[in-house]
């Protein structure tokens, strides 16, 4: 859990998410390492699921790719053990309750510690259902991200005093993917967080552009961006790697600036 | 703090974005629930439009050809939209009028539930949308084209196996993407809590009146029930009343598609395993990683990957029993019961039928077996006239 500290000790975060496994397990091995050299400061690798009811069509496309490719959480496994011996950026599990829970959770955390992965990101799973997942997260020290949303207005202060690693702010309703604008009122969100639990906040749902991830991370401590990157993946196959690279050094920069 | 139990089963495995929508219908419905003013609107709505208490009839030329058990069938498909999912529906759409919302939202299988929710949203002046497979869309083109007629907006669902959990899925999408002035109509005993009890509570009529009516008829309980069982609503609505009541057996049914030891099936109880999906813990087909089955009956209303939590419960304690009919049987049932009574029942209730065949002639005659045609048949029958090879020109 230390590495997660980290993310955020550099200025604000550029958190990328691609799924694992798509277009396969080898391209996307060679997109963490390309994305952590471009400037990304934590990454978020979506283990596929054949049901992803938190996703948009970009993401549910991206995880029927990468199962139709022969992608299991065995080999995805595997695959953070490989980078794990030449990168030492922090790493998040992006899933849903159902593959964690038939896995087992306790053998789940348990291997993601022993591989190296530093967080969990279950959408799916609430405040509420917490313990189905967190005594295995706190035995192997994996940090489990809480989210808050739009519509949590009074459960923010609940959800944040006990939130771990950082806080993962729902930028809008309903799935991921790109929008041409968020209106939700992110500040007032992220000060209420703050005022729970002084915990980095990053934004995620709906960023693509330099400019929205700009105006984002003046408001917050990190930004997420999965689906502008995954379309990246979709668009060029194989030869995706290139465009992710140049993609994430430009959205680092905006964030910088 | 984990709500909506049923032994291990159940719970609120929703987004963030869905659990303050999830808390506000719970409080909703716990307050209406008790309002003398909402349950007097919602019995006159249940007797005067969907036309209850549906007919508990004798089956005398199935009881005799049979040679068993005297067999009664709860005519459900008697309602108003021709299913028992009208029973829930009422009671969602004046709950959620009552919350204030504008619009529901459902998903559907066979079309039964999607046309009980338009049915509703029309006469309470509610807009409408209704999500559908494309499979499903295709096997059941006459429910879209009523629903259309009844103002709601059908929606072709192409992600994943085209079919009911794919409905699922975009419905519970549209719903985090529009909560203000949405309320989700689930139509079966599933999802997260609290929504297997709201909709069992809503079906528990029909139990209630069979406990009413066998007692006026016959002035004992029935020794069985049977009911098909996709996600479980018409079943838990006919056994719930008689959960403590040990000497009535309950039997669901589920769907064996082309059989249980085939890849094609839908039968969760016989096959599945314990896992989180679709707001609930239950059980579920799956393979070892959880990726859930791509599931297959003929029966587009049981076509279904799981169970509600309710009887995942029933199962695991033994309270009730899960048996497994395949196409085949159910087709045979359909035409068999169509040709002796005079009653062509929805495929998904054909597979209570079948088993009512099965388990029949091995009970003795002064016992009494209740089967729950959940459905009527006229959606089905042009499915059923393909599979047996018949080209109908509409």
């Amino acid at each position: 859990m230390n590495r997660i500290r980290n993310v955020f000790a550099n200025g604000k975060a550029f958190i990328p998410f691609v799924t694992a496994g798509d277009p396969n397990l080898a391209i996307t091995e060679r997109l963490v390492l390309e994305m952590a050299e471009a400037g990304a400061d934590l990454i978020e690798l979506g283990i596929p699921f054949s049901d992803p009811v938190a996703e948009g069509i970009v993401i549910q496309k991206a995880d029927e790719r990468a199962l139709a490719a022969g992608t299991t959480t065995d080999k995805i496994f595997d695959m953070v053990r490989r980078i794990r011996n030449k990168l030492d950026i922090p790493l998040a599990f992006m899933t849903y309750a159902n593959p964690i829970f038939v896995y087992g959770a306790d053998k789940f955390l348990a291997n993601c510690s022993a591989c190296g992965i530093d967080a969990i990101i279950v959408p799916d799973v609430p405040y509420e259902e917490k313990g189905e997942l967190l005594p295995s997260c706190e035995k192997y020290g994996v940090a489990l991200i809480s989210l808050i949303a739009p519509t949590s207005k009074e459960r923010i202060g609940m959800i944040a005093s006990q939130a771990q690693g950082f806080v993962y702010c729902v930028s809008s309703l309903g799935v991921t993917g790109v929008r041409s604008e968020i209106t939700t009122d992110i500040a007032q969100m992220i000060a209420l967080v703050k005022t729970a639990q002084n915990i980095p906040c990053a934004i995620g749902f709906g960023i693509s552009t330099p400019e929205q991830a700009s105006t984002m991370a003046k408001i917050a401590d990190g930004v997420i961006v999965g689906s502008a990157i995954v379309k990246l993946v979709e668009q060029y196959g194989e030869h995706c790697v290139g465009p992710v690279r140049d993609y994430v050094l430009k959205m680092k920069r905006s964030i910088s600036a | 703090m984990q709500k909506g139990r049923f032994g291990i089963h159940g719970g609120q495995f929703v987004p963030e974005t869905l659990m303050n929508a999830v808390i506000e219908l719970e409080k909703a419905y716990a307050f209406y629930s008790k309002d003398a003013h909402f349950n007097r609107e919602l019995d006159d709505l249940l007797k005067n439009y969907a036309g209850r208490p549906s007919l508990l009839y004798h089956a005398e030329k199935m009881t005799r050809d049979l040679g068993g058990a005297k067999i009664y069938l709860k005519r459900e498909d008697l309602n108003h939209t021709g299913s028992h999912k009208i029973n829930n529906v009422l009671g969602q759409i004046l709950l959620a009028k009552k919350m204030g919302k504008s619009r529901v939202i459902a998903e559907t299988g066979a079309g039964q539930h999607g046309v009980a929710t338009a049915t509703a949203a029309a006469l309470m002046g509610m807009k409408c949308d209704v999500y559908m497979g494309r499979e499903d869309t295709q096997r059941q083109a006459l429910n879209v084209f009523r629903m259309e007629l009844l103002g709601a907006t059908v929606h072709s669902v192409t992600s994943g196996t085209q079919t009911l959990k794919d409905a699922v899925n975009e419905t519970m999408r549209e719903w985090t993407n529009r909560i203000e002035d949405t309320h989700y109509v689930l139509g079966s005993v599933m999802g997260p809590h609290p929504f297997p009890t709201i909709v069992r509570n809503f079906q528990s009529v029909i139990g209630k009146e069979v406990r009413q009516q066998i007692l006026k008829a016959e002035g004992k309980l029935p020794d069985a029930l049977l009911a098909c069982v996709g996600g479980g609503s018409n079943a838990i609505g006919l056994f719930y009343e008689f959960i403590g009541d040990d000497s009535v057996a309950l039997i669901g049914c589920e769907a064996a598609g082309l059989g249980v030891d085939t890849p094609k099936n839908a039968a969760t109880v016989a096959n599945g395993t314990l896992g989180i999906f679709h707001g609930m813990k239950s059980y579920f087909c799956q393979d070892e990683y959880g990726q859930i089955a791509p599931v297959y009956s003929i029966s587009a209303g049981l076509d279904y990957p799981g169970i509600g939590p309710e009887h995942a419960n029933l199962h695991d304690t033994g309270r009730a029993q899960y048996v497994s009919v395949t196409d085949t049987e159910a087709v045979e049932a359909f035409e068999y019961l169509s040709k002796t009574e005079g009653i062509i029942p929805a495929i998904e209730s054909a597979h209570a039928v079948a088993y009512a065949q099965k388990l029949a002639p091995t009970m003795k005659k002064d016992q009494i077996l209740v089967v729950n045609l959940s459905g009527r048949g006229d959606k089905d029958v042009a499915a059923i006239a393909k599979y047996r090879g018949v080209k109908i020109d509409e």
